[in-house]
């Protein structure tokens, strides 16, 4: 494994293009794009004012740099770096913008959910959807790119319009039988919706493409519900998160429910493995955990190393007494995610927010459990194979695939917190992002990872 | 008078001293012990009886006291002491054989009483202790009593308690239950509340919003603008196009065209899945079928009656196996046959195997009692034991083959290499490794006594040395000294007999030694031609072939070991030679190693106690 030096960054803007070539990141009211590979400044582009939000289009093309205390959008071009574009959505405002899957229009959803405005970069027009809702989740694309679903409330009643991207006509639109809608998500498949509504009732809905109803669920009442959605890449697999700690497996031919994984503190079954992160000395332990950092040698050895134990069960997780008398109590699953395989599904419980649950989609059974030292911040699948990156703030970086688990030290000068991270289309590189740094981590081959793993399979 | 006096008292001392004798006899009991003081008292009693007797009787009153002790005497039911009298006139005459008579009746139920006194005493001891027993088993049940009322009393106080908290425990539980309601009322009504007003406040919001609308949207805002640089075509590369009815139709074309596609890939799938699961279920009907045909008859026979009609579906059934193609054709109908088919082998498959258990328990019922049913543990136990036996044996075998093999590596031909790797039964193991053990034994004696035939061997070539260099001179000094030939013939016995000495020991050696050498030579049977060569060339084995043969006994030990038996068991019974012949047969024929091993170890006794006899 080796890491890249740091670049700067602020507010955590780093993106890959999505032809994998470029990456984009942000300073302040600059736009620096680079070539993955060599890391080299490609293009930069200046902003009016410090940027909010960035999005590269499907072709990877353009980049859209939003500054929504301006209520301003500005587009570039990688090709033609003389060509500019300003969008200003004046006394609106402006909370959200995003790409259409066409790379072509923009969508910018005006503050207070008055409306959306398409702006095409074809043509003069513009169009203007009306009564979005403003909730979590409330635009959703299908994957092909053909079809929008888009969140409305019109008379304290939720509705849900399909568009169809390519001329921005409504093709559907229906109401659905929730209180208050929160999110909607498409299936990979693009031909089944599924909406749900908000913590205070457990209701998931599954919309066919045409506006039928599919099947409608709800597991209990009266206390909060569903807290996040997943979908399997396959669309065979609709994975519900809930307050009450557990998530919901339905399947795709009955939408009932398949299974339910809880998420319990102590881990009793000895199947399980149960990684847990041990902080050592760093006297005591260089094992093949502890990474040697090849550019490190300048800066300051960190303080201490961290390496897996594999933790003897039963074991118990530490967990987090929630505050029961404010809104968003911490707990429920609040995060979910399936391999790119569809074989494995990554959970975290927000009361017990220092482990990592990778349930086995094939058995529907728990697979292992990763119990880090601090809150898991985030975690992400490897694109291209079942491994799992996760980062929890400070300055190591884990990887877990079924083979083992490994903690990485990210080398640099003082320590690198990783807040957040994104894998690179190939999977052969992310990009780990901290308060106002950026650096990248370029992993081995395949190969020797899982030689690698073994090694720490048999070390830890 | 002091005549019978006399002999009353002998009488009665003989009498006392019997008794005294028979109350020693007895245990010791306070009531014996008793009787033992007053007959101990009656001995001295006897020999101053005067003194004893001076209270009832005196010289003076002895008429009186006769004639007291009669009337005594008759009243008890004893003949009167006096002689029946004639007249009556005449004075009674005392009888003194009737006194006498009474005297020993008198002792004799004295004795009886004095037996059963004691009896009596000890059926009272008895009866005392016994009463104790009893006593004490009492009081021990009434303390038990008491404690199990006490115990009773408190179980039932802690009944009480637990009833009365189960009451509590209920009467929350129901509290509980009426809170859970209250709550979810409570909720309820909260939820439609909270909706209600969300409503409110939500049409409020969308007022507002509206009007908002009006205020920003509707104002020409000329902020509200794109400003670029030039357009850019579309990503397809198409030009944009009009929104018609038209592309509504097309949009919705394509939408169904999308929807018909998934579910005609999921068609396709759930086709897939269901003709792997036909392959399946016909494939289970075959086996069924197969597994059920030579059995059909037998079930034919028997549950004719029951389900005669499901052995007709069956053979139904298996004409239509020919007909597989049309079960790709349509479902509804082949579905319910197959269904249907399998359902029924299926039942028969179960009867069958239910029959098959019932006859199994049936059997074990019938072959085993209870005790001799051996629980699974148990079962499992033994087998695991077995497994580890078998381990362990298999191991000593094969260390035992290793070790036979380094013997037998060079001298083994074929047969016996093959015949070792084959025939490993646990008993000879066994043997073998108890014969191992001897072997090992006899070889390192064997070793040992090499040692010392090698050390004769160089002796024995120091001693030819010594006599061949004496020869000579002795030759040079007849040659010398022929005439002196008289002189020099008597030393010349002298030489002789010194040296038929140690010729004799080398001869030995020779001996012991030769059957390990040259078995084909010894097979002739000559040991005493050996000998006899050895004596006349004295030359003949030099030590370098002593060296050789060494060498040789080294390399092929254990064949020679398996040859060596011979010489010697011929030896000493020259009779018994078919049976070792016999034996040599059994060795050399393959598949019988413990012949042969037997036969070794025997040899090996036998050449052991020889090599005993040797120096």
């Amino acid at each position: 494994m080796n890491f890249s030096e740091v670049f700067k960054l602020s507010s955590l803007l780093c993106k890959f293009s999505p032809d994998g070539k470029y990456l984009a990141s942000c300073v302040q009211y600059r736009l620096v794009v680079r070539d993955v590979n060599t890391l080299q400044i490609l293009q930069l582009y200046t902003c009016l004012d410090q940027i909010q939000h960035i999005e590269w289009s499907a072709d990877s093309l353009f980049i859209l740099c939003a500054m929504y205390k301006r209520g301003l959008v500005q587009v570039w071009s990688l090709e033609q770096p003389e060509w500019h574009c300003k969008i200003d959505e004046g006394s609106a405002g402006l909370v959200a913008s995003c790409w259409s899957p066409d790379g072509r229009h923009i969508l910018n959803t005006t503050e207070f959910h008055l409306r959306i405005t398409v702006w095409s970069l074809c043509t003069k027009s513009v169009s203007y959807i009306k009564y979005p809702k403003a909730c979590l989740q409330g635009i959703a694309f299908t994957r092909d790119g053909r079809y929008m679903a888009l969140a409305e409330r019109r008379d304290c009643k939720d509705y849900v319009s399909i568009f169809v991207c390519s001329d921005w006509q409504l093709l559907r639109h229906f109401d659905t039988d929730t209180q208050d809608l929160t999110g909607i998500e498409w299936a990979p498949n693009g031909c089944v919706l599924a909406v749900w509504d908000s913590c205070l009732e457990y209701k998931i809905l599954l919309y066919s493409l045409d506006g039928r109803l599919l099947s409608a669920y709800s597991a209990y009442e009266w206390s909060l519900g569903i807290k996040s959605v997943a979908w399997s890449p396959s669309s065979q697999f609709l994975a519900v998160g809930s307050y009450d700690g557990k998530v919901r497996i339905l399947n795709h031919v009955t939408w009932k429910m398949i299974t339910e994984f809880g998420h319990p503190a102590t881990i009793n079954n000895p199947k399980i493995v149960v990684y847990k992160e041990a902080e050592k000395s760093p006297q005591l332990g260089l094992g093949c955990l502890s990474f040697p950092p090849p550019g490190a040698g300048a800066g300051p050895l960190p303080s201490s190393e961290s390496k897996y134990e594999i933790a003897s069960v039963p074991v118990s997780l530490q967990t987090l007494k929630p505050v029961t008398d404010r809104a968003n109590p911490k707990i429920g699953i609040g995060m979910l995610a399936f391999s790119p395989d569809s074989y494995f599904l990554a959970t975290r419980n927000d009361n017990i927010p220092n482990a990592v649950w990778v349930w086995d989609i094939q058995k529907l059974r728990l697979f292992a459990v990763l119990e880090q030292l601090s809150p898991v911040r985030t975690f992400q699948w490897d694109p291209q194979q079942p491994r799992l990156a996760i980062c929890t703030g400070g300055s190591r970086l884990y990887l877990w695939s079924p083979a083992g688990c490994m903690s990485v030290q990210v080398p640099g000068e003082g320590d690198f917190a990783v807040l957040s991270l994104c894998w690179h289309l190939s999977g052969d590189s992310m990009a780990l992002l901290s308060k106002d740094h950026v650096c990248l981590c370029f992993l081995e081959t395949e190969a020797s990872v899982s030689t690698a793993c073994r090694q720490l399979g048999g070390h830890t | 008078m002091g005549d019978w006096m006399t002999v009353t008292d002998r009488g009665l001392s003989s009498e006392s001293k019997t008794i005294s004798q028979y109350t020693s006899e007895i245990k010791m009991s306070p009531s014996s012990l008793y009787s033992q003081q007053v007959l101990c008292s009656s001995i001295p009693l006897s020999k101053n009886v005067h003194s004893f007797f001076s209270a009832f009787c005196t010289e003076d009153n002895i008429e009186q006291s006769i004639s007291y002790l009669d009337q005594e005497l008759t009243t008890f039911g004893f003949p009167s002491l006096y002689e029946e009298s004639k007249g009556k006139e005449t004075k009674r005459e005392l009888n003194i054989v009737a006194v006498l008579n009474c005297m020993n009746e008198l002792l004799v139920l004295q004795r009886k009483n004095l037996l059963a006194q004691e009896n009596v005493e000890t059926q009272n001891l008895k009866l005392g202790s016994d009463m104790d027993h009893l006593q004490s088993c009492y009081s021990k049940l009434k303390e038990q009593l008491e404690t199990s009322r006490r115990e009773m009393i408190g179980l039932q106080e802690r009944d009480r308690q637990l009833q009365c908290k189960n009451r509590n425990l209920h009467q929350l539980l129901k509290n509980e239950k009426d809170e859970v309601q209250k709550l979810q009322n409570i909720i309820a009504s909260r939820a439609t509340q909270y909706n209600h007003d969300m409503k409110r406040k939500e049409r409020e919001y969308n007022k507002l919003k509206e009007r908002l609308h009006q205020l920003v949207m509707n104002k020409k805002d000329k902020k509200i603008a794109m400003d670029i640089l030039n357009y850019v075509g579309r990503a397809d590369g198409k030009r944009g196009s009009w929104r018609t009815g038209k592309t509504e139709a097309r949009n919705e074309d394509e939408m169904y065209k999308i929807l018909l596609n998934d579910y005609e890939y999921r068609q396709k799938q759930i086709l897939m899945e269901n003709a792997e699961l036909k392959k399946v279920l016909q494939q289970m009907k075959k086996e069924m079928i197969s597994l059920l045909s030579p059995q059909k008859k037998k079930p034919r026979e028997r549950v004719d009656d029951s389900t005669g009609t499901v052995i007709s579906d069956v053979e139904e059934d298996a004409g239509e196996l020919s007909r597989e193609s049309m079960w790709d054709l349509s479902c509804e109908t082949v579905r319910e046959q197959l269904t249907n088919s399998i359902r029924k082998q299926w039942r028969i498959l179960k009867s069958h195997v239910e029959k098959l258990d019932n006859q199994v328990s049936k059997v074990h019922l019938e072959g085993f009692n209870d005790e001799d049913v051996i629980s699974r543990q148990d079962h499992e136990q033994e087998t695991e034991k077995l497994e580890l036996e078998i381990q362990q044996c298999k191991e000593m075998i094969k260390t035992q083959q290793q070790l036979l093999q380094q013997q037998l590596a060079t001298a083994c031909d074929d047969d016996t290499t093959s015949l070792l790797r084959d025939c490993y039964l646990l008993e000879e193991k066994e043997r073998l490794k108890e014969e191992w053990s001897l072997f090992k034994e006899q070889k390192k004696n064997f070793e040992r006594e090499r040692r010392s035939f090698t050390e004769a061997a160089i002796r024995l070539g120091l001693e030819r040395k010594a006599f061949e260099e004496e020869r000579a001179s002795w030759l040079k000094q007849q040659f010398l000294n022929m005439t002196t030939f008289d002189h020099q013939n008597s030393e010349n016995v002298k030489l002789f007999s010194a040296f038929s000495g140690s010729s004799d020991r080398d001869n030995l050696i020779v001996h012991s030694r030769q059957p390990q050498k040259k078995p084909h030579n010894v097979s002739n049977g000559s040991p005493v031609c050996m000998s006899k060569l050895t004596k006349s060339l004295p030359a003949s084995p030099s030590t370098s072939d002593f060296c050789q043969t060494r060498s040789c006994v080294s390399e092929h030990s254990s064949s020679i070991n398996v040859l060596n038996m011979t010489p010697e068991e011929i030896k000493p019974n020259q009779v018994g030679g078919e049976c070792t012949n016999q034996k040599w047969s059994v060795a050399s024929r393959p598949g019988s190693q413990e012949g042969c091993y037997s036969g070794c170890s025997l040899t090996y006794t036998n050449s052991h106690v020889e090599k005993d006899d040797l120096p």
